[in-house]
């Protein structure tokens, strides 16, 4: 990997980023996918794809009702908004 | 005179109950030690102000003959679980200000049904990052045994407030060790539950199908107390499990796996073995039986968890936009405020995470990386569950070397990951697991701690705690 594929993916991720820092991210990313190349091995050997089993996951469901009251948790959410008016979170003009 | 160095929660709450000292000068004395010497370890990033008005308050239940299984006594949380009303920062500046709206599950459990004083939060590595408290954009937390060392890390401030004296336990989170390599590195008992045992509501997330809060205590009694306060299902956690999930049927006949294969693993140091066969012969003493057991995709477990951590890290910090709480960092427009807010707010090591998870979620990688991590997570899981059919328990160190220094490791992030290979098995299939303290090693005339890895299968809690007992000679 290099350092303009990790810009790259520092902007998806909507990180900026210096150059300086790609490049390092770019040395160790080699290392680390190196390292971690090894699960293909692992699960391209015959018994992972038998292993079509569900994973161990269960819905948990309950009925769409008794919502709390219009408005009670507001203040306390928005002060921790770096800005807010009238009720609202502020955000700057997308359009 | 309250001697925190040899109090257990056990015995604390028992001289609690029959009156020797005060939940408030219980709290005191924890004040005191915390004053005296964490301005040296870096334990806490706050000590709440009202801590001895909690101890004022369980006092008066302990006199109105209330009996609660922490009534009154002090504990000390990670710095990403949510206390209603304080500072949650989980070690980063994006979260410097950020004050909880409401009480995490295991703390609500902890205060208003077992009677805890919540005294302050501990240092961690940022976002629960790392395996050495390096990554805390608070400063380092030292380790009160050597502080020329790390105390290890993700948990580094839960492990050493305990480790320091200040507390007699502590909680931390265990993603891919962040509790047992920190207890191992300080000579404590550091336990991660079976996944779902423990809600993660108001856990500030890492990874959300690996994170598990568990206990950092002195004993193994202590650590079952700990557990049994803050297990249990939430509504407010779907991935919560109930003590009857998985089956208990199977007896425990004292047998222990060791993979030896994966324990012969390469930077294991040569003292660390010894002090590891020296743990098994211990046990075969106690009249255990010892098994070598073939676990052969276990030891993909860390490429595993190095896959699928920072994809659930791209994913759940992609919250953090300078918008909703948080930093905020103003740029020229909507979009770049989220660059500059998330370039300012995340350290080094959080920003390597999410691009390197970003990198294998993107179309073209996906397969390759995340859907062979899935499927060899699946393989890992069957094989270790089928190996708890003949044994109650695997066995191994807890890390492959003793607590390392300061810097010896953050110039090279794999072998700093490294640090985490015997306790990251556990994450992958879910089970629950202990480290216990096995001795200590020599290094540059110092002695330290090392411990030795106890998993069971899943919701065999039990087991873990019954072995460790015996291991440490605890009635």
């Amino acid at each position: 990997m290099n350092k303009d594929e990790v810009l790259k993916l520092a902007k998806l991720a909507r990180i900026d980023m210096q150059d300086a820092e790609a490049e390092k991210l770019s040395t160790e990313f080699e290392a680390i996918l190196g390292y971690v190349a090894d699960v293909k091995a692992a699960s391209a050997s015959n018994d992972a794809s038998a292993s079509q089993e569900r994973p161990e996951l269960r819905n948990i469901m309950r009925e769409d009702a008794e919502p709390h009251e219009t408005g009670i948790f507001t203040d306390k959410i928005l002060a921790e908004a770096p800005a807010s008016k009238d009720g609202y979170v502020v955000v700057k003009k997308i359009l | 005179m309250i001697d925190l160095t040899t109090l257990t929660i056990r015995s604390a709450r028992e001289a609690l109950k029959r009156g020797e000292f005060t939940s408030v000068e219980l709290t005191q004395a924890c004040l005191d030690a915390i004053k005296e010497r964490d301005g040296e370890i870096h334990a806490f990033l706050e000590v709440f102000d009202d801590a001895l008005l909690q101890a004022q308050m369980a006092d008066k239940q302990i006199k109105a003959g209330k009996d609660l299984p922490l009534l009154g006594i002090p504990l000390v949380l990670k710095d990403n679980m949510l206390v209603n009303g304080h500072v949650a920062s989980a070690g980063s500046k994006i979260l410097e200000n950020y004050r909880a709206t409401y009480d995490s599950t295991a703390v609500r459990k902890l205060q208003e049904e077992c009677g805890a004083v919540i005294l302050g939060r501990a240092n961690c590595d940022e976002f629960a990052m790392g395996s050495s408290g390096e990554n805390s954009a608070y400063g380092p937390t030292k380790n009160p045994l050597d502080t020329s060392r790390v105390p290890g890390g993700s948990s580094s401030g839960s492990a050493a407030s305990v480790a320091a004296n200040f507390v007699l336990g502590s909680f931390g989170s265990d993603t891919g060790g962040s509790i047992r390599q920190p207890a191992a590195f300080t000579g404590l008992v550091g336990m991660k539950p079976t996944y779902g045992r423990v809600s993660r509501s108001g856990l500030i997330a890492m990874a959300s199908s690996l994170d598990q809060i568990g206990p950092f205590t002195k004993t193994v009694a202590d650590a079952e107390i700990l557990y049994n306060a803050v297990k249990g299902t939430d509504p407010l956690d779907s991935t919560t499990i109930s003590d009857a999930t998985y089956p208990k049927d199977k007896e425990f006949k004292k047998a222990i796996g060791i993979p030896r294969a994966f324990v012969d693993s390469e930077g294991v140091e040569p003292d660390v073995k010894q002090n590891f066969e020296a743990a098994v012969e211990k046990f075969k003493a106690l009249g255990y039986e010892i098994k070598d057991i073939e676990l052969p995709h276990m030891p993909y477990s860390l490429a595993v968890y190095y896959i699928l951590m920072p994809a659930e890290v791209s994913s759940n910090l992609a919250r953090f936009d300078g918008v909703k709480y948080g930093l905020h960092a103003d740029g020229a427009n909507g979009i770049d405020d989220y660059f500059k807010t998330r370039a300012q707010g995340f350290g080094a090591e959080v920003r390597r995470r999410i691009i390197l998870g970003t990198y294998v979620l993107s179309s073209g990688y996906h397969d390759a990386y995340y859907g062979s991590a899935v499927a060899a997570k699946r393989l890992i899981t069957r094989e270790m569950r089928e190996a708890f059919k003949d044994v109650d328990l695997i066995l191994t160190p807890t890390t492959p070397t003793p607590a390392f220094k300061f810097g010896e490791k953050t110039a090279d992030p794999l072998s700093m990951y490294l640090a985490d290979i015997f306790t990251v098995p556990a994450n992958i299939t879910g089970a629950p697991s202990m480290s216990v303290p096995s001795g200590t090693v020599e290094r540059e005339g110092k002695q330290l701690p090392l411990g030795i890895l106890l998993t069971a299968d899943l919701g065999r809690e039990d087991n873990l705690f019954t072995a460790g007992k015996e291991f440490l000679g605890e009635k």
